[in-house]
C-alpha cells in the first residue's frame, strides 16, 4: 500500500494517541463507584442488627444538629490554623479549639489538590481521579450521590455563598446563592466581601438548615504572593472574625431552639511553599478540619495535637450529623468523636450504618470481598452488635453491657478503618494489562515511524507501507491467536477490574488485530531494510556527508533532554537544561559562522596564493600575514572582525549574531527566576512588578511594544499594519486600565476598572488581522496567483498571533516577546540564510528557542 | 611518523598528568587543611601554575617546531609578551562566556575568573607553547583536516576534551543532590581537569590505534 508521507505520519500519530489513551485508562483507574447509580429514591436504611429478632430501629436516626454552617476557606493549610500563624492571627479559633466545645483534625486531601475534585471529595466522600482536573474549569453537575443531594431530598433548605464551582456542581440545590468567580486571581478582597456581605442578614433570619460559605481570597493571595506574604495574616484575621460572628449567631439561635448547631471550618487543599497547589507535597495535602458545636464536650486546657483523618470522612460525618443517608460512593468513615456523647445504642447504630455502606461499596467493586480483612471484621462486629442490642433490649443496663458496647464500637472502628483503606487502595490500583497493551502499541507505532524516517527524507513524499502482505502472512494470524489467548487468560484469571476486559469482545479483538498487524508491518519493513542494505552493499559508496557539528549537537541535545526527563532532579530544573542547550547552540553556531567565514577566506587566500609561485598555500605559517590578521576562532573566540575592505557589514552581523543572541538570552534569564531552587530568589521581574517601579515598567513595556511593532509589521499589508499598531496601543491601554502600567499623560489614575473594554478592543483587532490573513491565504489558494500573497497572508496570521500573545503576557514579560522576535529575525537573516541550514535543523532550533523562552517568561 | 614520536608524546603527557597529581599532593605539605574541595581556589592557582610550568619545560626541552627563522632576543621577548597577552585575553573571553552561560555577574567574580584561568591553562597554554602566538596556525589546527603532526593532533584532542569536561561539569550544579562539589565553579573545574587528563590519556592511544590512517601533509 502506498501512502503519502503526511497520511502516513497522521495515521502513526492516530495510533500513538490510541495507545496513549489505553495506557492512561489503565494508569488513572476509574474511581470506586456504587453500581446502583440511578437510585434517586432512597433505599431503606439498614435495620439495626438484633440477634434472633428484628429491631424496631429501622428508620434513619434523627439528626444530631439542627443547623450546619460549613466555612470552606480555599487553600487553608493546617499550620494556618494549628501552627504559629493560627495562634497569632486566629485567636478566636485557637481559643475554641483549646477550650471550647470542638473537635479538630488534620484532614488529608488526596491529590490532585485542586478545588473541584476536593469539593467533590468533601461532599461525596469518594476519591475523584486525576481525570477530573481537566474538568476543573468546566465542571458539569455532580452526578454521584452526595450530601447536598441527600439534604435536598430530605427537604433541607440550603444557602450557598462563594466559589461558583459549587453552583455548577449542584445546580438548583440551593434556595439562595451568590457565586463568586476565581478568574481574577489578583482580587483577594472583593471576592470575599461578596460572600461576607450576605452573612449578617442570613444569620439573623434563620430560615435555613445548612449554610455553605466558600472563601477564595486566601487561595488568591497564595497564588499571587505565596504563603509567607503579610497579606495572609490579614486574611486569616478576617476569617477569624467571620467565624466568631457565625459562632455567636449560632449560639443565640441555640438558645431559642434548644437544639445544637454545627459549625465546620475546613480547607479544600493546602498551599505549597511557592503558593501553588495541585501536587502531593505535605503542605498541599494537609488541611485543617475543625468541628464546633455545643453538643461536644468542652475540654479546658486540653490542647492535643489534632489527629489525622481523611478529607473524605467529612461526608459521612455530615450525613450522620444531619440525619441523612451516607452517600453511596463515600469511602470515608465516621469521625467518632462527633457522636461520642450520644447514648451507646445510637453510637453503635451510626457506626453500623457507615460500616454497612462501606461493605456494600466493597462488595460491588472487589470480586473477592469475602476474603477482605475489613469485611471479616465488619461481620464480626455486626454479630457482636446484634448480641449487644438483644442484651440491651432485655433491660440489662449494667456496666458490663457498657464495656461490651465499647468493645463493639472499637471493633466497628477497626472495621471502618480497614474497609476505608481497602477501598482507597482499590482506587490507587494500576490496571497493568491495559498499560502494557498501550505501551506496546505506542512503541510499535514509534518504531514504524523511526524505520520509515530515512525513506521519507531521501525519496519522494510517498512511501511504501507493506500492509497487505503483512495482513495475509502466517505471522499475523499466529500473533493474533496468541494475543487472543493471552487476553482470555488474563481476563479470566485477574482479580481486579481491567478496562480492556470490560470492553466488548469485538473492540478488544480490534485492538489485538492492530497490535499484531503493526508488529507484522514492522517485521516486513525491517526485512526490506536489511535486503536493501545487503543488495547494493558495494555500490553504496556514497560520499561521506556526515553530520555537521550543529546537527550533531541538535540531535544529541534533544535526545539528552528527553533522557534527562527521567530524573526528577532534572525535571525540577528543566529550564537550566534548556538555557544551557541554547547557549551551547549559540556557541556552536558562532563557531560555524567563524569557520565558514574564515574557510571561505582561506580558500580565497589559497586561490590568490596559487597564482603567485613559490607559496605553500594555507599551510604556511607566516608572521607577516598582516592582511589577513584573523581573530582566533578555534575555540569559538569572539571575533574582533577583520579589517578587509571587501567585506560589507553583513559579515560583521553574521559573526556577531550568535553573540548578540547569547547576550539577549543572558539578559532575559535574569528577568524571571524559576525552578524549585530559583523561584524564590529576587529577580528583575519582581523589581519591575513592585509598585514603586511602575514608571520603569511602563517605559519598558512601551519600548517592547514598539519593538514588536517594528519587527512584525515588515511584510504585512497596510491595513493589518494599522490594525497591529492600534492593537498594541490597545494592549498598553488595557494594562494601564487594570493598573499595571501608568499613562505618561495621566499620572493620577482614578480607580481601577476591569479593563474589559480595552481587552475586547484588542481582541477585535486580533480577529481582524487573523481574518485578513486567512482571506489572503484562501485567495492565494484559489487564484494560485503569486507567491507574495501567500507570504503576506502568513505574515498576517503570524502578527495576529503575536498580538494575542502580547495581550496575554504579563507586562514585565513583554520584553521576552520582543526579544524572541528580535532573536528570530537575527537568526533568520544572519545565520540560517547565510549558512544554509536545512528545514529540519531550523525546526529543531525553533523548538529549542521556544522552550527556552517559555522558561524566560 | 614513527613509533618513537608517539612514545615521546606519551611521556610528555604522563608528565602533564603527573603535574596535575602533584598539584593535589604538594600543597598539603605547605598549607594547613588543604583539600581540593575546601580550599578550592588555592588548588586552582597551584594546578594552573604547575600545568603551565610543565608545559613550558616541555616546550623548552623538546621544541616541537623549532623552525623559527629569526631568533633574536628582542623577537623572543615580544613573542613571550604576545603569549602573555593572548593568555590574558583568552581568560577574559572565557570569563565573558561563563557569564553569558549564566554565571553570576557580580558575585563570585574571583571564582569565575579562576575557572577561566584554569580552562585557559588547559587549552590556551599548550596551544601557545606548540603553535606560538599565531592565530592563523590555530585556525588551521582547529579546522577540519588541518593538523600536520601528532603533536597538533593530540593538542586538538586534549583541548576538545577539556572543553567537553567543563561543559559536562556544569550539569550537576542546579540539581538538588546537595553535595559539596556542586557549588559553582567546583564541578566545572573538576570536569575540565578530568577532561584534560582524559584527553592526555586518550590522545596517544588514539593516535597509536589510528597510526595507519593518519597521514600528515608535511611528514
Amino acid at each position: 500500500m502506498r501512502l503519502g508521507s503526511g497520511a502516513f505520519a497522521a495515521s502513526c500519530v492516530a495510533i500513538e494517541v490510541l495507545g496513549v489513551a489505553i495506557f492512561l485508562r489503565g494508569f488513572f483507574p476509574a474511581s470506586v463507584r456504587s453500581s446502583s447509580r440511578t437510585g434517586h429514591q432512597a433505599e431503606p436504611p439498614a435495620p439495626e442488627p438484633l440477634a434472633g429478632a428484628n429491631s424496631n430501629w429501622t428508620k434513619l436516626p434523627l439528626p444530631l444538629f439542627s443547623k450546619a454552617v460549613i466555612v470552606l476557606i480555599d487553600a487553608l493549610r493546617d499550620d494556618f490554623v494549628f501552627g504559629s500563624k493560627g495562634a497569632r492571627y486566629m485567636p478566636f479559633t485557637t481559643y475554641l479549639m483549646g477550650k471550647g466545645p470542638s473537635h479538630s483534625f488534620v484532614a488529608e486531601a488526596k491529590p490532585p489538590t485542586v478545588t473541584m475534585p476536593r469539593i467533590k471529595a468533601l461532599m461525596t466522600g469518594s476519591l475523584p481521579g486525576f481525570v477530573d482536573v481537566i474538568r476543573n474549569l468546566n465542571s458539569p453537575a455532580l452526578l454521584e450521590d452526595n450530601v447536598i443531594r441527600q439534604a435536598k431530598a430530605a427537604g433541607k433548605r440550603m444557602i450557598f455563598y462563594g466559589d461558583e464551582t459549587w453552583l455548577k456542581l449542584f445546580p438548583k440545590h440551593f434556595v439562595e446563592y451568590d457565586g463568586t468567580t476565581s478568574f481574577f486571581v489578583s482580587d483577594y478582597t472583593e471576592v470575599d466581601n461578596n460572600v461576607t456581605r450576605h452573612l449578617e442578614k442570613v444569620l439573623k433570619r434563620g430560615d435555613w438548615d445548612m449554610l455553605i460559605l466558600h472563601y477564595l481570597g486566601l487561595d488568591h493571595i497564595g497564588h499571587v504572593s505565596g504563603p509567607d506574604s503579610p497579606l495572609i495574616g490579614h486574611k486569616l484575621r478576617e476569617m477569624d472574625s467571620i467565624l466568631m460572628k457565625i459562632y455567636t449567631a449560632l449560639l443565640t439561635k441555640e438558645r431559642e431552639t434548644l437544639s445544637p448547631n454545627l459549625l465546620v471550618l475546613c480547607g479544600d487543599h493546602g498551599m505549597s511553599e511557592t503558593g501553588s497547589h495541585g501536587a502531593a507535597s505535605a503542605e498541599e495535602v494537609r488541611t485543617p478540619l475543625v468541628l464546633i458545636s455545643s453538643a461536644f464536650e468542652r475540654k479546658p486546657g486540653d490542647i492535643r495535637y489534632p489527629t489525622q483523618v481523611q478529607q473524605t470522612d467529612l461526608a459521612a460525618t455530615l450525613a450522620i450529623g444531619l440525619g441523612l443517608p451516607i452517600p453511596k460512593d463515600s469511602i470515608g468513615s465516621l469521625l467518632f468523636p462527633v457522636v461520642e456523647r450520644r447514648p451507646m445504642r445510637e453510637q453503635l447504630r451510626f457506626l453500623h450504618l457507615n460500616a454497612v455502606q462501606l461493605s456494600r461499596l466493597l462488595q460491588e467493586n472487589v470480586p473477592s470481598y469475602e476474603k477482605d480483612p475489613g469485611f471479616e471484621q465488619f461481620m464480626m462486629a455486626e454479630r457482636l452488635h446484634g448480641n449487644w442490642v438483644r442484651l440491651h433490649l432485655e433491660e440489662d443496663h449494667s456496666g458490663a453491657l457498657f464495656n461490651l458496647g465499647t468493645k463493639v464500637a472499637r471493633q466497628y472502628l477497626g472495621a471502618l478503618r480497614t474497609l476505608s483503606l481497602a477501598l482507597s487502595m482499590h482506587v490507587a490500583q494500576y490496571d497493568v494489562y491495559s498499560m502494557a497493551v498501550g505501551t506496546i502499541i505506542v512503541l510499535e507505532a514509534l518504531t514504524l515511524l523511526l524505520l520509515s524516517t530515512p525513506q521519507v527524507l531521501h525519496r519522494r513524499a510517498e512511501l511504501e507501507v507493506p500492509l497487505s502482505p503483512a495482513m495475509f502472512s502466517l505471522l499475523f494470524y499466529l500473533m493474533f491467536l496468541i494475543l487472543s489467548a493471552i487476553h482470555v487468560v488474563v481476563c479470566t484469571s485477574v482479580e481486579s477490574s481491567c478496562y480492556l476486559c470490560s470492553l466488548p469482545w469485538l473492540a478488544a479483538g480490534g485492538v489485538m488485530v492492530l497490535v499484531s498487524a503493526l508488529l507484522c508491518v514492522i517485521a516486513s519493513a525491517l526485512a526490506r531494510m536489511v535486503m536493501d542494505s545487503t543488495l547494493p552493499w558495494k555500490s553504496a559508496a556514497r560520499p561521506c556527508s556526515g553530520w555537521s557539528e550543529v546537527g550533531l549537537l541538535l540531535l544529541l541535545g534533544t535526545v539528552g533532554h528527553v533522557l534527562s526527563l527521567g530524573a526528577s532532579s532534572f525535571v525540577e530544573e528543566e529550564h537550566q537544561t534548556w538555557y544551557f542547550l541554547v547557549n551551547t547552540l549559540c556557541l556552536a553556531l558562532s563557531q560555524e559562522t567563524c569557520r565558514s567565514y574564515f574557510l571561505k577566506d582561506d580558500s580565497e587566500l589559497q586561490h590568490r596564493f596559487h597564482t603567485q609561485p613559490g607559496t605553500v598555500g594555507a599551510t604556511c605559517i607566516q608572521q607577516d600575514c598582516v592582511a589577513c590578521e584573523a581573530p582566533k576562532a578555534g575555540q569559538a573566540g569572539k571575533g574582533p572582525c577583520p579589517s578587509g575592505a571587501l567585506r560589507g557589514h553583513t559579515h560583521w552581523a553574521v559573526l556577531a549574531g550568535p553573540w548578540l543572541v547569547l547576550a539577549f538570552c543572558r539578559l532575559l534569564r535574569s528577568l524571571n527566576h524559576t525552578g524549585v531552587q530559583g523561584a524564590h530568589r529576587p529577580d528583575f521581574g519582581h523589581w519591575l512588578t513592585s509598585s514603586s517601579h511602575k514608571m520603569e515598567l511602563s517605559c519598558l513595556a512601551a519600548l517592547s511594544l514598539l519593538m514588536i511593532f517594528i519587527l512584525v509589521q515588515r511584510e504585512c499589508s497596510l491595513m493589518s499594519k494599522v490594525a497591529l499598531a492600534l492593537g498594541l496601543v490597545g494592549i498598553f491601554c488595557y494594562r494601564a486600565a487594570i493598573g499595571n502600567l501608568l499613562f505618561p499623560w495621566q499620572p493620577a489614575n482614578k480607580g481601577i476598572s476591569k479593563g474589559i473594554l480595552e481587552a475586547r478592543f484588542v481582541y477585535v483587532f486580533v480577529l481582524g488581522i487573523l481574518f485578513t490573513g486567512t482571506k489572503d491565504l484562501l485567495k492565494s489558494q484559489v487564484i494560485a496567483a503569486d507567491f507574495k500573497v501567500t507570504t503576506v497572508g502568513l505574515w498576517e496570521l503570524y502578527s495576529g498571533l503575536v498580538l494575542l500573545a502580547a495581550l496575554l503576557l504579563r507586562p514585565h514579560n513583554l520584553p521576552v516577546l520582543a526579544f524572541s522576535l528580535l532573536i528570530q529575525t537575527i537568526m533568520t537573516k544572519f545565520i540560517w540564510k547565510p549558512l544554509k541550514h536545512n528545514v529540519a535543523e531550523i525546526t529543531v532550533m525553533h523548538y529549542w528557542f521556544g522552550q527556552a523562552f517559555f522558561y524566560f517568561q | 611518523m614513527k613509533e618513537t614520536d608517539i612514545k615521546t608524546l606519551l611521556y610528555a603527557h604522563f608528565l602533564c598528568i603527573f603535574s596535575v597529581i602533584l598539584s593535589v599532593l604538594i600543597p598539603s605539605f605547605f598549607v594547613e587543611n588543604f583539600s581540593v574541595l575546601d580550599t578550592h581556589l588555592t588548588w586552582l592557582c597551584v594546578c594552573s601554575l604547575f600545568v603551565t610550568a610543565i608545559n613550558l619545560v616541555l616546550y623548552l626541552v623538546s621544541k616541537p617546531n623549532a623552525s623559527s627563522k629569526r631568533s633574536s632576543l628582542s623577537h623572543k621577548v615580544t613573542r613571550f609578551l604576545k603569549c602573555c597577552i593572548y593568555f590574558l585575553v583568552s581568560c577574559f573571553i572565557f570569563h565573558v562566556i561563563f557569564v553569558l552561560y549564566g554565571a553570576p555577574l557580580i558575585e563570585l567574580v574571583l571564582e569565575t575568573f579562576l575557572f577561566a584561568v584554569i580552562l585557559s591553562t588547559f587549552t590556551t597554554v599548550p596551544c601557545l607553547c606548540l603553535l606560538g602566538p599565531n592565530l592563523k596556525a590555530w585556525l588551521r589546527v582547529f579546522s577540519k583536516n588541518g593538523v600536520t603532526s601528532i603533536w597538533e593532533n593530540s593538542l586538538q584532542i586534549t583541548t576538545i576534551s577539556s572543553f567537553l569536561g567543563a561543559w559536562l561539569g556544569a550539569f550537576p550544579i542546579p540539581l538538588d543532590w546537595e553535595r559539596p562539589w556542586q557549588v559553582w565553579p567546583i564541578s566545572c573545574t573538576l570536569g575540565a581537569t578530568f577532561g584534560y587528563v582524559a584527553g592526555l590519556v586518550i590522545s596517544p592511544l588514539w593516535i597509536y590505534w589510528n597510526r595507519k590512517q593518519l597521514t600528515y601533509k608535511n611528514n
